[in-house]
């Protein structure tokens, strides 16, 4: 896998404090069905997140392959709103805290 | 031999059907759309959990959603139950397709459609094979949409 090799930057530690658990970021993932098409994964995943399609042909074929990907994640609204228009689309989606 | 979908030089997409296949399509987008709002079992898998393992955020997720995507879901059964034309929009096409997909899971749900099932084809002697043929001619269908909708997006970026 390609690699990007960036310059060191000093990062402040954010202050977790107590919220550690809130912080973290949700992932949503696809999951295998016997009805949707591979190619109709494919296309939702490209019009969905704007996806190339050799990045979504990955996932489609990771989905078929291993059962589930994630195909998205960021906070928990994007999360919901990502899950409801794969829900939308009749993808078998769900959503969980990485 | 009806040939499916074409995307046509002006962005519309043809649809090539035979006036049966057409009826057929208008019988099947009817009754999903008496069953779309139901408590059907096989309906319901329109209708996933969003959060596996928490009911109660579930339930509130399902709050906020159900009815945009029962809405959604009627306007696309709407769209390929009214469709007479020859020709489609890029949203009329888009509305088919998805209004496909949402036949073929209930249909596939209510057959228990597996993946081997295009591997093996269908018996004729099978007791739901008509049934089968009709989720088969289905998946033909959809995948004509979802071809020449994909043919209109970029390989790469």
């Amino acid at each position: 896998m390609a690699q990007t090799i960036e310059a060191p930057v000093r990062v402040e530690k954010p202050d977790v404090g107590e919220a550690g658990t809130t912080d973290r970021p949700w992932v949503v993932i696809v999951w295998n069905d016997p009805v949707n098409l591979m190619t109709y994964v494919t296309l939702i995943l490209q019009k969905l997140f704007g996806y190339n399609r050799v990045k979504a042909e990955k996932l489609m074929l990771q989905v078929h392959h291993e059962g589930k990907a994630v195909v998205s994640s960021g906070t928990r609204e994007k999360a919901e709103h990502d899950v409801a228009r794969l829900h939308a689309a009749g993808l078998w989606a769900t959503m969980q805290q990485d | 031999m009806a040939h499916g979908v074409q995307p046509l030089p002006d962005g519309r997409y043809a649809v090539d059907l035979e006036p049966e296949e057409r009826e057929l399509l208008r019988g099947l987008a009817a009754e999903l759309e008496e069953l779309v709002a139901s408590e059907d079992p096989a309906v319901a898998r329109l209708f996933p959990a969003a959060y596996r393992d928490d009911p109660k955020a579930d339930e509130e997720y399902r709050r906020l959603v159900r009815q945009s995507l029962v809405s959604g879901r009627l306007e696309a059964l709407a769209t390929l139950r009214a469709a007479r034309t020859a020709s489609l929009t890029e949203a009329e096409a888009e509305a088919w397709c998805g209004a496909l997909n949402d036949l073929r899971l209930v249909l596939g749900e209510r057959l228990g459609v597996t993946e081997e099932l295009y591997d093996r084809g269908i018996d004729p002697r099978h007791p739901d094979a008509v049934e089968l043929s009709v989720y088969g001619w289905l998946t033909w269908l959809q995948a004509s949409f979802v071809d020449a909708l994909a043919s209109r997006l970029p390989t790469t970026e």
